[in-house]
Parts: C-alpha cells; structure tokens; sequence
C-alpha cells in the first residue's frame, strides 16, 4: 500500500525549500481544482489562466510565510480559485468579450479598411474608365480637373498655375465635372463600386 | 446509441490542466525569491 504523504507536510517541506513538495500538491489537486473553475468559467483558455494565478497566489503566500496552517490547504486553494473566477467575471461584466459561434463570425461584421482582391480589382478598373473619360474633355477642363482631383491642389493655386483667376477656375472645374457626366450618361457607362 | 455521448465531448472531458502550465508554476516557483530588509519583503525573481 502506498502512504500517502498529507498535504500539511507537503506544505511544510516547500515552505522549508523542498520544491518537489509543491509538484506533487500541484499533481493531487489538478483534477479537483480545474474541474471545479472549469465547472464555472465553461472555458479552457480561462479555466488554465486561472489556476495558473491560483498557484501563483499560493507559491507566493508560502513563500511570504503567512500561511497559517491549519489542516485546509485544498478549501484555501479552492477558495482563491473561487475569488479569481469572481474576478474574471466581473472584468468581463465591465469589459464583454465578444466571441464568435459556429453561426456567427464577428469578423464577417467588423472588417479592416482595406479592401479586398476582387474590390480593389473593382477600384483599379473605374479609376482607368475615368482617367480614359477626363481625357475626353477640353484642355482647360481637363487641367483645372487634374490639378484638383489628382494632385490634390487648391483652387488658389490653380489660379496662381495656369494664371487664370479663382473663379474661372471654379468654373473650369463645374464644367469639367458636367462634361465628364454629360459622357458617362451618352455612352451609358456604369461607374459603381 | 449516439444519444449517450454528449454534443460537447471537449468540454466534458477536460478535467486537468496541460503540463505545460504545471511546468510553468514549478519554475515560477523556483525562480521566485523573497528577500527582506529590515520590515520590508521584496519579491525577486532568479534566473
């Protein structure tokens, strides 16, 4: 028959260094403690956090020396265990964490910026439609709307560029943008993304 | 038959955590160190 070492006496020889002790603790409570937060959390990734910060508490409590024992190391290790589920879920009450079914995917709501393949294929084609469409209009459209669009410049440097005041520019730019639908609506073409 | 099996297999049968996380408070342990100075506790850990 195997003799079974008591949990006080572990205790006492990890206090006194002996780390071996603190293993087989750790061994002989895994399946009661786990299944106990398991039992509550209902979450693997959870339930091994926090019997990791269970046994952190304990290895730190007896490392301090301020374990008092008194023949109840499993319910004191139980009811850390239990204050730290308390904790998990009140951090999750103020912060939810939201996490996909097999149904539902929070990844097909929320997406990044960016768009893909077949979009920015989409993109690159209406672009190259419309750079073909500009080129259509007049000279002095076409430059005031390159200016504008394209390279991103003010209406006053536009003026200052071409030498032509704001408002001629100004409306340059209104024609330029009437011509160009002008065509599009001629020509029945569809630009859409 | 299957009726007697549970829908949700993983979390019925999970009932101790992995090695590796044993491994870990095991080294956390030994690393860990108390040091005291005067009526302060200071935690250190050694590598």
């Amino acid at each position: 028959m195997e003799l079974q070492i008591e949990d006080s006496e572990l205790v006492r020889d990890y206090i006194s260094g002996d780390e071996k002790a603190l293993e087989i603790l750790i061994n002989r409570h895994n399946q009661r403690i786990t299944s106990f937060i398991y039992s509550k959390v209902l979450d693997r990734d959870v339930t091994e956090d926090i019997f990791q910060d269970t046994f952190i508490k304990v290895i730190k409590t007896l490392k301090r020396g301020s374990y008092s024992e008194e023949g109840k190391f499993l319910p004191w290790v139980m009811r850390i265990s239990h204050n730290l589920i308390i904790d998990h879920f009140r951090k999750n009450k103020r912060m939810p964490m939201f996490e996909g079914s097999d149904d539902f995917n929070i990844f097909s709501v929320i997406g990044d910026d960016k768009l893909n393949a077949e979009k920015q294929l989409i993109k690159d084609q209406i672009d190259t439609d419309l750079r073909e469409l500009v080129e259509e209009l007049p000279d002095d459209q076409k430059e005031v709307l390159i200016m504008r669009i394209y390279k991103d410049m003010s209406f006053k440097e536009i003026s200052e560029n071409t030498g032509v005041s704001i408002n001629t520019a100004l409306g340059r730019m209104r024609y330029a943008l009437i011509n160009l639908r002008k065509i599009i609506e001629k020509n029945n073409i569809v630009l859409t993304n | 038959m299957e009726k007697i099996y549970t829908n949700y297999p993983e979390k019925a049968e999970f009932s101790k955590v992995c090695p590796k996380t044993i491994n870990f408070l095991l080294s956390f342990s030994q690393a860990l160190y108390e040091v005291e100075y005067k009526d302060l506790r200071f935690e250190t850990f050694l590598n």
